[in-house]
């Protein structure tokens, strides 16, 4: 196994007739990567994936693995290995047999084979049960076989097409850990297909967020998170609260935004648009809403919103508070749950605190419908 | 509570006459496979006897055909269910716009009959014959040939029903991972598809088989030098038939039956041992001492599969060393009997109307003397000069019952002909 062979998509166009279903997609990871492709379904993250392993020829464009152009190469002669959504195990097949298929494929001798199921059983945690066959296996140890059959053909890239959308919330979180350290451990690149953006966070090593064919954002979990390029990335990573309004003034990094319902308020610019909003640009300005703090109505902080709390809901790590702002505005509050009595302040008006730093404004856009 | 309990009576009543329409024929079939008569009839009973076996297995003719319809069913079966198979697998790939007319297309040939394709088969071929200016006798003329091709025209059509409706539930995503994994697209139909598609094939290989084996409309214009089984049937049958066809196909259902409980025994078993492996423990499996079910339990159709199997060999062993010679004497015996006490009868009978039409004559003497020719005519009321009448053919023969024992007792409606006595008589 190769450590740390990249992967580059370089202008890739895919169309299907007069559907664009990549855009333009221009991606680099790095060689031992945990990449994740995040955004809703019908995105073009499968596509992607899918003209990475060969299924697919692109358009226009190519794709280069380990800088080798792969135009022309088919799915079985490429150095991918790709876990299927439904994980496509061979139903006729014992655990063994799946796993080893691709040496079968080469005419390993069945001793050999055997051998190497055990050691792949061993570090997938399945030991001797290579007798049994996939319909056998609860869910998340089909998971794991899936994972060991792709690891066996000893891939420079592993390609996992939302692997975990089948399992139940427990499972899924428990195989996040382990997919990530399987990878660790494996140190091949991983390119990662999600819509779910818990996953996205957790393991990747970078995420690119896709919206309708084209990558909105490449970073890290930490700045796609907190300095989102787009609306739409702002919107669909996390949960966030959104004020639509026009740029009043724009001082440095710093923005004051004419909000429709909710006064002026003022944010920082996001690091990709700055420069880009001018005064009187239609905009969008986001506070998540564990960024805020609730004060008692009438305090004055520097930067705060009023509005009525309707709702209270606790989710165990924390309270949410959903109020209504000046001219219906919703907004959202969660407070982290950390021990103290949770003070109700059903129906009475409050006063919602936030930073500078913690409120990004951008331009206005198309949000993540949720 | 009433009204169920007489629902459920004619529910059984209705299940009895159904199965006894559908099973009658073939039981009673099947014991006129047993009965020594010559011409198959289940009553009345005379002996139960085993030549009519033997009798199948030395007719050249029949022999012949089980073995042209073997070749005919191999080449069938080969050709229809490659045939299926490439059509149902371009089903599943075609254009969806196309898909709809290119079923109709190729469920066609079971909807053309059976004889039209027969015609068109032979005519086809007679003319590519031609085209390559070949004799008569090439291969392409060849009976055996023009059969395999004339029947899979249409039996193709079926496995490619019955595997369709496998390779639906086949997931695509199976021969990508192959392909994944290193495969090529051939690896992956033989290792991956190939292997799903099993049923389906066997089950379409079964049809195919039992089509092409059963088949006769298309056959007959096809068969040339090779008749399969029904083309000889057939052809016996306008000669008369004798109870070796009931044996032989005594024989078919016996097969039909044994196989019928062999699939279902072999399913009921999987599903077994499906079960002990679902609850067997890591290390059973590891080992391999995971301890399977036994054949035969709670599996009922491994039992009747084995006391079918039991009694088989019971009546073939029996059949070997038993000898109905004495019991076929003592009905000859009999019957020879019967018909000298019905000839005796049928003496006395006419000897008592001589008796009376004497006295009558007596009568009538010197009276009218020319109506002494036409009186006998009058109790002629046939119209057909006489010769229906039971004495006619004693009148000017000898009186000698020896010699003319079969003709009061002829009842069968075929000239005698399958009268055991038959070829005694002369």
């Amino acid at each position: 196994m190769s450590a740390g062979v990249g992967v580059n998509l370089e202008d890739l166009w895919i169309r299907f007739g007069d559907f664009v279903a990549v855009r333009e997609a221009n991606v680099h990871i790095n060689g031992g990567d945990f990449f994740s492709f995040l955004g809703p379904s019908g995105c073009g993250k499968t596509t992607i994936l899918r003209a990475v392993s060969g299924f697919l020829e692109p358009s226009q464009g190519n794709v280069l693995i380990g800088g080798n152009n792969m135009k022309g190469i088919g799915p079985n002669k490429r150095p991918t290995a790709l876990i299927f959504q439904n994980l496509a195990l061979f139903p006729l097949m014992k655990v063994w047999e799946n796993i080893t298929f691709s040496m079968e494929i080469k005419g390993a001798s069945t001793k050999q084979r055997r051998k190497r199921a055990d050691e792949l059983l061993d570090m997938i945690a399945l030991t001797g049960q290579g007798e049994k066959l996939p319909a056998e296996l609860s869910g998340g140890q089909k998971q794991r076989v899936a994972i060991a059959r792709a690891l066996c053909a000893e891939p420079d890239v592993l390609l996992l097409d939302e692997p975990l959308s089948a399992l139940d919330l427990k499972l899924r979180q428990h195989m996040r850990s382990e997919l990530r350290e399987i990878q660790k451990r494996v140190g091949i690149t991983f390119i990662y297909i999600t819509h779910d953006q818990g996953e996205a966070l957790t393991m990747s090593d970078n995420i690119a967020v896709m919206r309708d064919g084209v990558i909105d954002q490449i970073g890290d979990g930490k700045s796609i998170y907190n300095d989102p390029n787009t609306a739409f990335a702002a919107s669909f990573v996390g949960e966030n609260n959104v004020f639509r309004g026009t740029v009043k003034q724009v001082i440095g990094n710093e923005v004051m935004i004419r909000t429709n319902r909710s006064g002026d308020l003022m944010a920082r610019i996001s690091t990709a648009n700055q420069g880009k909003l001018k005064q009187g640009d239609e905009a969008m300005l986001f506070i998540r809403p564990e960024a805020f703090a609730l004060a008692p109505a009438g305090t004055q902080g520097d930067h705060f919103v009023t509005a009525q709390v309707t709702k209270e809901e606790f989710e165990g790590s924390a309270f949410n508070i959903f109020m209504e702002g000046e001219g219906g505005k919703e907004i959202k509050v969660a407070l982290p749950n950390v021990g103290q009595s949770f003070e109700s302040h059903m129906g009475e008006a409050m006063t919602l605190e936030y930073q500078v730093k913690n409120a990004v404004a951008l331009p206005a856009g198309v949000l993540a419908t949720e | 509570m009433k009204n169920f309990s007489l629902m459920r009576i004619g529910i059984w009543v209705y299940l009895a006459l159904f199965f006894s329409y559908l099973l009658g024929p073939l039981v009673i079939m099947s014991v006129t496979a047993f009965n020594s008569p010559g011409f198959p009839r289940a009553a009345p009973w005379e002996c139960l006897t085993f030549e009519w076996f033997s009798a199948l297995f030395q007719d050249e003719r029949i022999l012949n055909g089980i073995k042209n319809s073997i070749l005919v069913g191999a080449g069938t079966v080969t050709l229809s269910v490659a045939m299926g198979l490439a059509g149902a697998l371009m089903l599943t790939q075609i254009w969806p716009k196309l898909r709809a007319t290119y079923y109709t297309i190729i469920i066609a040939p079971i909807l053309i009959p059976g004889v039209v394709i027969g015609i068109s088969t032979l005519v086809f071929w007679d003319r590519v014959n031609r085209l390559f200016g070949l004799e008569a006798d090439s291969f392409l003329s060849n009976g055996l040939f023009l059969t395999v091709i004339g029947q899979s025209t249409f039996i193709a059509s079926y496995c490619m029903l019955v595997l369709v409706a496998r390779l639906q539930r086949y997931d695509n995503g199976l021969t990508e991972a192959a392909l994944d994994l290193g495969a090529t697209h051939a690896q992956a139909f033989r290792k991956v598809l190939l292997p799903f598609m099993r049923p389906a094939i066997a089950s379409a290989a079964v049809l195919a088989f039992l089509a092409s084996f059963e088949n006769y409309n298309t056959t007959t214009f096809t068969f040339g030098e090779y008749p399969t089984l029904t083309i000889e049937l057939a052809q016996k049958v306008r000669y008369g038939i004798t109870p070796a066809i009931s044996a032989l196909a005594f024989i078919i259902v016996v097969l039909t039956v044994f196989a019928a409980l062999a699939n279902e025994a072999g399913i009921r078993r999987k599903e077994l041992v499906a079960a002990a492996r679902k609850s067997a423990t890591v290390e059973e499996l590891e080992s391999g001492k995971l301890r399977l079910p036994g054949f035969l339990s709670s599996n009922a159709a491994a039992v009747i599969l084995v006391v079918v199997a039991m009694m088989t060999i019971a009546v073939v062993g029996t059949a070997a060393v038993y000898s109905p010679q004495q019991c076929i004497a003592d009905v000859r015996e009999q019957k020879r009997l019967e018909t000298d006490l019905k000839v005796q009868e049928l003496l006395q009978r006419r000897a008592e109307q001589a008796a009376r039409r004497d006295a009558e004559q007596a009568e009538q003497s010197g009276q009218e003397p020319t109506t002494e020719d036409t009186t006998p005519k009058a109790s002629n009321n046939s119209g057909f000069g006489n010769v229906f009448d039971p004495g006619a053919l004693q009148d000017d023969g000898t009186d000698d019952p020896e010699e003319e024992p079969a003709t009061p007792g002829n009842n069968s409606g075929f000239g005698n002909v399958f009268d055991p006595n038959a070829l005694q008589s002369d």
